[in-house]
């Protein structure tokens, strides 16, 4: 679509969408939000760059093949479900490691790995559907 | 037992690397783990012999008492030494005998998992493990009969066979569930040690025939027999391997080793001997039409085969003496004919015996070979065949017909021998397509050690006496048996009968020439027989799918969704109405806000835009509000989360579905449709609506159970460290649904993208893209 408002709203649009959808998939495990949720809205990001900018430019931004995007989702999310049998519990068993930062805790954990492979998998398996109809 | 099955399964995955790495003499180095499994077996051979089984447990799945369980007893230890031993000369053979072939790697991987399967069916005892084992020999020979798989007779032949037996395969686990559940036990040993639980059981008969028909499919028994030439398909070495040691001798050894737990009875006795009786008579019958040297070989297996359930449905010690010695001689002198008959056709280009004169000049070493077996198969001394038919002739004195039945069998065997082993070879002129010359070393070790084992054990049967024959029989017994082998009875009346058998075989062949022509020229045009079943209900089953696939899955969209919609309503709302009603219905309207009936007046507005709108654009964005709509509800019940994935699923939808409008033609954007279909769907449409509506409100009516939500509320922070409910059921307690939703949508976008690969023709395509469909441009 060859719109010059669309196209200068975009940019900026962007930024601030992929900044909520990380925001939304840390912030998931106590309040509002999580992997799929984060994953849909950086998908509409990348809806709306290919809508402005074609699909190649949309394909140049991401540089890797969104197939591959779902690969690294399903390694993250299984992988998080075998450290659970690396420590000895059963498949997916959620691991916690609280790192102290300043007067803040990091809270690292096996949820979070698995929320980040469902990220990745529903951002990679909707750019697929759209990146393929907008080609052309 | 289960660390030498988990090394042949480990060589296997690394034997199409070793292949490439070892070039040459990879079938030589290769068939050092099948000689180290025979060694292994070698070595367990004085303590089963002294009654002493090898067992071995490791708990598998504790919760339905199915555990890795291994015994290894007469029978197996029998059945282990022959298919060790001869996948040792199989291994060689093949290396010369597809020396050179491109897909040589993947055939070593194969036959090592076919091999290691094979293992496991004989030494499980547990009846689920050997139902795994046995599927997975079904799968290995699939792909071993379809090793050419660039050739479409190749691929359909070896599809039947995979259909037979695994189609019988999923008889008999319905039968090993009865068992286990008669028995209370999965553990073979146990099954066994208290026979008349099973026997006596009311369901014994439908246990009884469900495993006999996964034994009588796997072993080729009559009318499952035509799968079995039809793998001739398979390189030769597959055939000598799966015909001599394995895959059709794992029904045999099913039977053999049942026999004890559910043998006995009349049921028994009839299924058995009469199955195994049709069986001989068939395969006899359907000998003499054959002219091609594997699929002469191919029919007498089955010959034997028939021999072999037959003896068992008589189950008298002397029955399984012979059946057992029967056996290890079949396996000894068909492994050699068939490598013979490979070697023959590999280099002197036909598999035709009436192509082939002379060869022996040329070749001495396979003649050597094959007359030694030829001789063990047709039953004549020194060698162990003879002695293998002597005693099923012993056998069946009291039951004179199937003895009838086996003379003439023996006597057809006979003749396959010769039109094997002696016509191609004998002659002084030369007769075949390409210039013959002597098969490599490695084609010939195989069958000259093989064959040379057959003279020796018949010469000298007290070799294999009581390390092997006699604890195999009383395994197939259930009790010690002593007998004594002798290659010499005396004058006795199986030897008179023998007599009588090679005099009619000679005959057969003499006149062979004569009569198979007019046979096979009289009985071309026969149609009808257990193939033509098989073929009739393969097509009739493919022509029921496509009705049924064009019924419920047309490509016609609303078609489509009038036959989901109308089924539900009329399943679901059929049983509400037959139940009476849905009598919990609530009609408690709490919401009194101003706002609340705003949302809904949007949504219903956007409905109707949906109806009325003649633009498909209009219809998707108006299908958007609507989402939409139903979001802004959710956010007013304090739903967040279902709140903004819906606010987020509706804005993808609508962009996608967007992105496939744009791409149809212009015409296509317009809503099409009759006024008639249009009242159709929206009677369809307003019934799934209210079954749906009133099936919420007679839901709500209902008292709640709130132990789930108090046990996420009172678990969720102390147990999994989150305070959002909902997303902790998605990472923590509800993982694996979790991740099985992420394959799902995987698999979904790698069907997607391959479908819109094909159909828009994009850069990354790999097919060539067919034209795209215009269908909407010409209205």
């Amino acid at each position: 679509m060859n719109s010059l408002i669309l196209r200068t709203t975009t940019r900026p649009i962007i930024v601030v969408l992929l900044l909520i959808s990380i925001f939304l998939l840390l912030r998931g495990h106590d309040l509002p939000g999580g992997g799929f949720i984060g994953g849909l809205v950086a998908a509409a990001a990348a809806a709306l760059y290919a809508i402005a900018f074609g699909d190649e430019a949309a394909a140049k931004l991401l540089r890797v093949h969104p197939e591959l995007l779902v690969g690294w989702g399903m390694a993250a999310a299984v992988a998080a479900g075998l450290l659970g049998m690396v420590a000895g519990r059963e498949f997916l068993t959620g691991l916690w490691w609280v790192i102290a930062v300043g007067d803040q805790e990091l809270k690292l954990s096996t949820p979070l790995l698995f929320d980040v492979g469902v990220y990745l998998v529903v951002v990679g398996v909707i750019l697929r559907f759209v990146l393929s109809l907008e080609e052309r | 037992m289960l660390s030498a099955l988990l090394l042949a399964f480990g060589v296997a995955l690394a034997a199409p690397w070793l292949t490439v790495r070892l070039g040459r003499s990879a079938g030589w180095v290769l068939a050092l783990l099948p000689a180290g499994l025979t060694a292994y077996f070698l070595s367990l051979g004085p303590r089963v012999a002294a009654g002493e089984p090898l067992e071995q447990r490791v708990a598998w799945v504790p919760q339905l008492g199915v555990e890795l369980a291994f015994r290894v007893d007469g029978l197996s230890l029998l059945f282990g030494l022959l298919i060790a031993g001869i996948g040792t000369f199989v291994a060689i053979y093949a290396g010369g005998y597809l020396a050179g072939d491109r897909q040589l790697p993947r055939f070593y991987l194969l036959l090592f998992s076919f091999m290691a399967a094979m293992l496991g069916v004989v030494t499980s005892d547990d009846l689920i493990l050997l139902f795994v084992f046995w599927e997975l020999t079904s799968i290995t020979s699939f792909f071993l009969i379809g090793y050419q798989h660039e050739s479409e007779e190749s691929r359909a032949n070896a599809l039947q066979g995979l259909f037979v037996t695994a189609g019988g395969g999923l008889a008999m686990l319905a039968g090993f569930v009865l068992l286990g559940s008669m028995a209370g036990t999965y553990r073979i040993s146990e099954l066994l040690a208290a026979p008349g639980v099973l026997v006596e059981h009311p369901a014994y008969p439908v246990a009884l025939a469900l495993v006999a028909l996964g034994a009588f499919t796997k072993s080729a028994q009559w009318p499952f027999h035509f799968w079995l030439p039809n793998a001739m398909a398979a390189p030769t070495p597959v055939s000598s391997y799966l015909h001599s040691a394995t895959m059709v001798k794992a029904g045999v050894y099913l039977l053999a080793r049942l026999a004890p737990g559910l043998g006995g009875t009349p049921a028994w006795f009839w299924l058995l001997t009469l199955v195994g009786g049709a069986t001989v008579l068939a395969a006899t019958g359907l000998t003499l039409l054959q002219r091609d040297s594997k699929r002469l070989l191919a029919y007498s297996t089955i010959v034997a085969l028939g021999t072999m359930v037959l003896l068992i449905g008589v189950g008298t010690d002397a029955a399984i003496k012979a059946m057992v010695v029967f056996l290890f001689a079949h396996a000894l002198y068909k492994a050699p004919l068939f490598m013979a008959a490979g070697s023959v056709d590999h280099e002197a280009g036909t598999r035709d015996v009436t192509r082939l004169r002379g060869l022996g000049r040329s070749m001495p070493w396979t003649w050597l070979a094959a007359g030694l077996a030829g001789v063990s198969a047709a039953g004549l001394p020194p060698m162990l065949g003879f002695v293998g038919k002597e005693l099923a002739y012993e056998a069946l004195f009291a039951a004179p017909w199937l003895l009838a039945g086996l003379i003439v069998a023996g006597a057809v065997l006979l003749l396959v021998a010769v039109m094997v082993a002696w016509v191609p070879f004998a002659g002084r002129s030369v007769r075949a397509p390409k210039a013959p010359h002597e098969a490599p070393l490695s084609m010939l070790v195989g069958p000259l050690a093989l064959a040379v084992l057959g003279l020796t054990f018949g010469l000298a049967p007290g070799l294999v006496q009581d390390g092997l024959m006699r604890p195999a029989a009383a395994a197939v017994l259930g009790a010690p048996y002593a007998f004594d082998l002798y290659l010499w009875h005396g004058l006795t009346l199986a030897l008179g009968l023998s007599l009588l058998t090679i005099s009619l075989g000679v005959v057969l062949a003499a006149t062979w020439r004569r009569w198979q022509p007019l046979l096979v020229a009289r009985l071309a045009g026969v149609r009808f027989g257990p193939v033509a079943v098989y073929a009739g209900g393969w097509r009739g089953l493919l022509r029921f799918a496509e009705l049924q696939t064009r019924f419920v899955q047309s490509d016609d969209l609303r078609h489509h969704l009038t036959t989901i919609v109308t089924f539900t309503v009329a399943l679901t709302g059929g049983v509400a109405l037959w139940r009476g009603g849905l009598d919990g219905m609530v009609w408690a309207p709490a919401a009194a806000y101003l706002h609340e009936f705003l949302y809904l007046a949007v949504i219903l507005l956007a409905t109707a835009t949906v109806v009325r709108s003649h633009s498909r654009l209009a219809v998707i964005t108006s299908l958007g509000v609507v989402g939409f709509g139903v979001a802004f509800v959710f956010v007013l019940f304090a739903a967040p989360d279902l709140a903004i994935t819906q606010f987020l699923v509706d804005t993808l939808v609508v962009i996608i579905a967007a992105l496939v409008l744009i791409r149809l033609p212009s015409s296509a954007l317009r809503a099409e449709g009759g006024r008639d279909t249009r009242w159709l769907s929206g009677i369809i449409a307003v019934a799934g609506g209210a079954l749906i509506t009133g099936l919420l409100l007679a839901v709500t009516g209902l008292p709640f159970d709130g132990s789930l939500t108090h046990f996420f509320e009172a678990n969720s922070y102390p147990v999994a460290r989150g305070r959002n409910i909902v997303n902790v059921i998605l990472v923590d307690f509800r993982a694996v649904d979790t991740l099985a939703e992420v394959i799902v949508l995987a698999v979904a976008a790698a069907g997607v993208g391959a479908l819109l690969r094909r159909r828009l023709g994009g850069d990354d395509a790999d097919v060539p893209a067919p034209r795209v469909d215009r269908e909407g441009d010409g209205r």
